[in-house]
């Protein structure tokens, strides 16, 4: 298919709290992906750093502060923002690069440095922005609004805390197979419901927490990559960066109300459940010729959600295809094989593109004790704050 | 000495007692309704877009769903740090007549053991907090009575 791009390499720093420079851990992986494509620093025509707000300002211009710790090679310089749909912006940019012939190389890299604690809107006093507003006005973390999806799924669809904790199990028992995760041992259900509350109905165990980390693509044009004696390469097909249709009728982070839908009726499908759909017209794909997937579980919760709005199964249906074991190992489409959020807490701008090298190592059949036997086409699915979709499709 | 009552937020409600009242705006073109307050352009990306204009919002709605906060929330909200953090419980009310619906603090004493999915509730007055010169006003949701509470 023409709108391929393949993925030469892969790398990561593994996640943790580390307490070192949001550089050093994207350096780390820049360079590891690199030596994984076989492809020298000086030969990239193009750098795409996904940014940091945690970082300061060279967190804010992250493809240059990494190029300088890679060494000046005069690469062309991108960087983007977009929340947790950063690191999708950083290889929507270098795939549009590619197409377009600007680039037969780039590089694609991203890390976080993340604070202890909920995260927290940048310091001042900003009433005209609402993140800002919402931690003054109400006091609503990043976990009120997990908890609000939670509870409205239990209301709505009957999902039980139980389910919420299974969740948690699936993926703490991949994370443990993953080097790179952070946290790295078996979790039972038992012990999520011993962990404290946060937000209601959600437990401690049930939320994702803050991490530092680092992930890096090489990515380059299918040509390149056959000249390069990579062929075969693992190809990314598609990558949905839509925005809501107005009006949204879920309340999204940040915001304190949804639009009306007074004037216009609500699109029939949720925001969420757009960003898979276009990531699949875009592929010529659809969720039944998926082998795996990776979504993102800020909460437990959350990944039952994603399960419908990626297609996997129909809505109010998450939980009992999660009961089934559908989406664990050897089920019929396993979701989160890295461990997910659950395993290693999220740094940002590395998590869309941590995705996406999971997705590679499963599909070039490198992933080791997570391996899923003939894994063909992968999914990611993130939605980043403000209205920021965030999905890619894989293949080989 | 008087402490001065000052909204958390300008311009988003008004009125005290059985007349407070959310404040958004209506776009006189299409109808849409904007909650918090626009007022320079409407949103809706059908519309030539009209002026808007000042319009309370309904005050009973009901519960699309709710939450508490177990941990103190960081800055920039408020809370005195010599003082255990009181959970605060955290509703989002459906408003049939505006169809959307809006965040808020629960009145203070009302748990999540108070509430359920399609509870109604109404909009009242409620302190956020205070410091030496000011105590600030926000909005709060209180179960009206009139469903059943399952605590």
């Amino acid at each position: 298919m023409t709108g391929d791009v393949a993925v030469l390499g892969v790398g990561m720093h593994p996640w943790g709290k580390w307490g070192r420079s949001f550089v050093e851990y994207g350096t780390a992986a820049a360079r590891a992906a690199l030596a994984d494509a076989g492809v020298d620093w000086r030969d990239v025509g193009s750098i795409v750093g996904a940014d940091t707000v945690r970082g300061g300002y060279p967190g804010y211009v992250a493809g240059a502060t990494f190029a300088k710790a890679l060494g000046w090679q005069g690469a062309r310089v991108t960087s983007v923002y977009a929340a947790c749909a950063s690191g999708a912006q950083a290889i929507a940019t270098a795939r549009a690069q590619i197409l377009a012939g600007l680039a037969d190389v780039v590089l694609v890299v991203g890390a976080d440095a993340a604070p202890k604690g909920f995260f927290r809107p940048a310091g001042g006093d900003r009433p005209d922005d609402p993140d800002w507003l919402r931690f003054r006005v109400l006091g609503a973390t990043n976990p009120t609004y997990f908890g609000l999806y939670a509870r409205r799924r239990m209301a709505v669809h009957g999902d039980t805390v139980d389910d919420f904790a299974q969740v948690k199990v699936k993926n703490a028992a991949l994370g443990a197979l993953n080097p790179y995760a952070r946290y790295r041992k078996r979790v039972t259900a038992e012990e999520v419901a011993a962990s404290a509350v946060v937000a209601d109905p959600l437990r401690l165990l049930d939320i994702c927490a803050t991490s530092d980390g680092g992930a890096a693509l090489v990515l380059s044009s299918v040509e390149f990559a056959r000249r390069h004696g990579a062929a075969e390469a693992v190809r990314i097909r598609a990558v949905s960066t839509v925005t809501p249709r107005y009006p949204t009728t879920v309340l999204d982070l940040p915001d304190i109300a949804t639009d009306s839908a007074v004037a216009v009726e609500p699109a029939p499908e949720t925001f969420r459940a757009s960003i898979a759909r276009t990531a699949y017209e875009e592929a010529g794909l659809g969720p039944e010729d998926l082998s795996l997937a990776e979504v993102y579980d800020l909460s437990t919760a959350l990944e039952l959600q994603w399960y419908e709005d990626l297609g996997l199964c129909g809505a109010g249906e998450a939980a009992k295809l999660l009961r089934e074991g559908a989406t664990a190992p050897g089920g019929r489409i396993p979701v989160n094989t890295s461990g997910g959020l659950a395993s290693f807490g999220e740094a940002v701008p590395a998590q869309a593109i941590a995705q996406v090298c999971e997705l590679t190592w499963q599909l070039r059949g490198d992933a080791g004790d997570r391996q899923i036997e003939g894994a063909r086409v992968g999914v990611t699915a993130n939605q980043g704050l403000f209205g920021h979709g965030s999905s890619v499709i894989a293949v080989r | 000495m008087a402490r001065t009552r000052t909204p958390v937020v300008t311009g988003w409600f008004t009125g005290e007692g059985d007349a407070f009242r959310l404040l958004g705006t209506r776009c006189s073109a299409c109808a849409s309704v904007f909650f918090p307050r626009e007022d320079a352009h409407c949103r809706n990306p059908g519309c030539g877009g009209g002026d808007l204009k000042e319009v309370p919002l309904s005050q009973r709605g009901r519960v699309w769903s709710y939450t508490d906060g177990r941990y103190r929330p960081p800055s920039p909200y408020v809370s005195d740090p010599e003082l255990p953090w009181e959970p605060r419980t955290l509703i989002a009310v459906e408003l049939a007549a505006e169809r959307l619906v809006v965040l808020g603090q629960a009145v203070p004493g009302v748990t999540v053991a108070d509430l359920a999915v399609g509870m109604e509730v109404e909009v009242v007055a409620g302190v956020l907090g205070e410091d030496a010169e000011t105590v600030w006003t926000t909005w709060q949701w209180r179960p009206t009575g009139s469903q059943g509470v399952t605590a």
